[in-house]
């Protein structure tokens, strides 16, 4: 069954006609994933051909719901349109909505997250800077690839893209039920504890890896929600334990500030809270390995 | 980006905060002619990234030009906790009667922002904080309503401003957030907050960090970058569009996505721990598509850090396919030479992922001695680590 997406979910992308959009667009359909329909204004009306598949493209988020059912969509505009494209979807209350880009003012994200809480959150939103979501075997919403593992029982979480694939390729003879790429940005929709708490209630999920990275607190807030609420066996690993303070690391919100954020208070309270972490990710893949078998 | 104390003073002044005249200097001639014209005593404050700098001696009262001039001369030039003093701001002094602490920031945790205001102002909030969490008021802030009269009545009250000063405080609150928004920053901190003799509640510090992913809105906040303190091989990774960051080790990294690179860092570390305690000496993600030219420019930022004794080329392909990788690897190798820029420094390359059987046949069948495949980012980064060690 998976956790938020399945094989059953309708997919639009907004941004379809772009280059990132259109490339994924292939790669998710390549994938199996229903992508049923684009937005794009300007050319809303047309359709656009992926390797044999056609695809409507729609004025606005909430028209390709009516025509297409779609309850996913993934977007993939530029920095500066991003903020409107999230408002759009959240207006049209698609379920989830997964914001791929990189590099979004985080006053946007503060706003359009604090107009989704307005809203009554009916829009899970996952990112942004993410990427994206994958249940393996049945449905692909971003841009993680496909065929590094099959389906299989381990949840994951992580704030790293490449971290995860690394994971999902490490721990492949298992393969995983959902993996959910959070995003590397200081204000995201989707948290740990969600995806922890979504796992835990999913019935075809077993054990679940958790990656962190330094910056923020978000680390130690889900260890606390791991130890109240949650019983499937948990593996952690967290990136930047030898990052220097102050500089931001690739990912905006991977910033050691003053004493908050290192990667030893996190690996700490995932310990304290019963979470075996690894220091590398293959010994991350070992302890998960040493659960299961 | 960090703001540097005038910066910020400036940035205020222009949002119509109360601050006092000042001036940036970069010679002790500069701050004569500052002080001249702002007149009597002035206060010469070290314009450095860091804390703690008045306690390192960083800042001084003089009453005069002629001190003013002797002051900035101490100053300038000195260096505070491995921060090089390259100019120094004059301000006004104050007659302070009493100290507040004010800012807006970021709350991740809450995916918002937050106002931190106390009466206790003039030290680190942190201390504080943590001696008299009473005296420190933290107010959410919903991002879609942003800091009105309103908004500003309550933070004021709930951190028990003296009732003089209310009105003053709740006029600046409106307008410092005013300028956090119209700005894009992620933080903007005034520190202290004083009620000077004349009952005037003014900005005597300004800390602004502000958001760079907002930069395309903001053509004017590239001239606020510090040039001068940006490492050479930043710089030059920057104008190549490089996510690099300068570290003090030997073992230079390349690797794709922030997240692995990170952990690339660390496994290096762990690994140069049994070879003479080497260290990453980069952070660079080259991102995900890493085409030949990519690689080629990685590698030349790399290899062109003369601290570097080893590279360990580290990618999983995900989106990048890593037969893409390899070629990228040996035509940059070559690219580089026809450059004229021969490189004698061993690289260590693990490829997984997307084509990595046929990344791997083609470094195999490269033959280029200097590029050693390892299969396991683990045995990759104790590899590069040997062989940084051995070329120390």
């Amino acid at each position: 069954m998976a956790i938020w997406l399945t094989k059953d979910s309708k997919v639009i992308v907004q941004g379809i006609t772009g280059g990132e959009g259109s490339k994924h667009t292939k790669r998710m359909l390549a994938a199996g994933t229903q992508v049923v329909g684009g937005v794009n204004p300007r050319k809303a009306g047309t359709k656009v051909d992926f390797d044999g598949t056609e695809l409507p493209v729609f004025a606005t988020v909430a028209e390709a719901i009516a025509e297409t059912g779609a309850d996913v969509s993934v977007i993939f505009v530029p920095p500066a349109f991003t903020k409107a494209a999230v408002v759009e979807a959240i207006d049209a209350e698609i379920p989830l909505a997964v914001v791929i880009t990189e590099g979004v003012p985080v006053q946007d994200s503060a706003a359009f997250w604090a107009y989704n809480v307005a809203k009554g959150e009916k829009t899970r939103i996952i990112g942004p800077n993410c990427p994206g979501i994958a249940s393996p075997g049945a449905s692909n919403a971003g841009i993680i690839p496909a065929d590094i593992t099959p389906q299989g029982r381990i949840g994951l979480v992580s704030k790293s893209g490449t971290l995860t694939y690394q994971l999902m390729y490490e721990l492949r003879e298992f393969g995983f039920s959902t993996a959910v790429g959070i995003g590397g940005d200081p204000i995201i929709g989707t948290t740990h504890i969600d995806a922890l708490k979504a796992f835990q209630e999913d019935p075809e999920t077993d054990a679940i890896v958790m990656i962190g990275e330094i910056g923020g607190d978000a680390e130690e807030r889900a260890a606390e929600f791991i130890k109240a609420n949650v019983t499937k066996p948990v593996v952690g690993y967290i990136a930047g334990f030898t990052a220097p303070p102050g500089k931001t690391m690739g990912h905006a919100g991977a910033i050691i500030s003053g004493s908050a954020g290192t990667a030893d208070a996190k690996k700490a309270a995932l310990e304290a809270a019963g979470v075996k972490v690894g220091k590398t990710p293959s010994e991350t893949a070992q302890l998960m390995r040493d659960i299961l078998s | 980006m960090d703001l540097f104390e005038y910066q910020g003073r400036d940035l205020f002044e222009r949002h119509g905060l109360p601050v006092l005249g000042g001036g940036v200097a970069e010679t002790p001639q500069e701050a004569r002619a500052i002080a001249e014209r702002l007149g009597g005593k002035v206060v010469v404050k070290a314009q450095v990234k860091v804390g703690g700098r008045g306690k390192a001696g960083g800042v001084k009262l003089a009453d005069g030009a002629d001190e003013a001039e002797a002051r900035a001369t101490d100053i300038l030039g000195m260096d505070i906790k491995g921060h090089t003093v390259h100019k120094v701001m004059l301000a006004e002094t104050a007659d302070i009667v009493e100290e507040y602490y004010f800012s807006y920031l970021l709350d991740r945790a809450n995916r918002t922002f937050l106002c931190i205001a106390s009466v206790a102002g003039g030290m680190e909030i942190e201390t504080v904080a943590e001696e008299d969490p009473d005296r420190v008021a933290k107010i959410a802030i919903d991002a879609s309503k942003g800091v009105d009269e309103a908004k500003a009545r309550e933070i004021v009250t709930a951190a028990k401003f003296p009732a003089e000063v209310a009105d003053q405080v709740v006029d600046i609150a409106v307008k410092l957030w005013q300028a956090f928004v119209a700005e894009d920053a992620t933080l903007v901190e005034v520190n202290p907050l004083a009620k000077v003799g004349d009952g005037r509640v003014l900005a005597l510090d300004a800390k602004v960090t502000l958001d760079e992913n907002a930069g395309f809105r903001h053509p004017d906040h590239e001239a606020l970058e510090d040039k001068s303190a940006v490492d050479p091989l930043e710089q030059a990774a920057k104008a190549k569009n490089l996510n690099y960051v300068k570290l003090d080790g030997e073992v230079g990294i390349i690797g794709n996505g922030a997240g692995l690179v990170m952990s690339t860092l660390d496994v290096v570390a762990y690994a140069g721990e049994s070879h003479g305690g080497v260290k990453p000496a980069n952070f660079l993600d080259i991102g995900g598509g890493a085409s030949a030219q990519v690689m080629a420019n990685g590698l030349e930022i790399v290899l062109g850090d003369p601290a570097v004794k080893s590279v360990f080329v580290n990618v999983f392909g995900g989106i990048t396919a890593c037969d893409a990788v390899a070629n990228g690897i040996i035509q940059a190798l070559e690219l580089l030479a026809q450059r004229g820029e021969t490189v004698t420094k061993p690289l260590v390359v693990r490829l997984d992922g997307n084509n990595a059987e046929a990344g791997r046949a083609i470094l195999d069948g490269a033959n280029n001695p200097l590029v050693e495949r390892v299969d396991t980012m683990d045995g990759a980064a104790q590899r590069a680590a040997e062989l940084a060690a051995a070329g120390k």
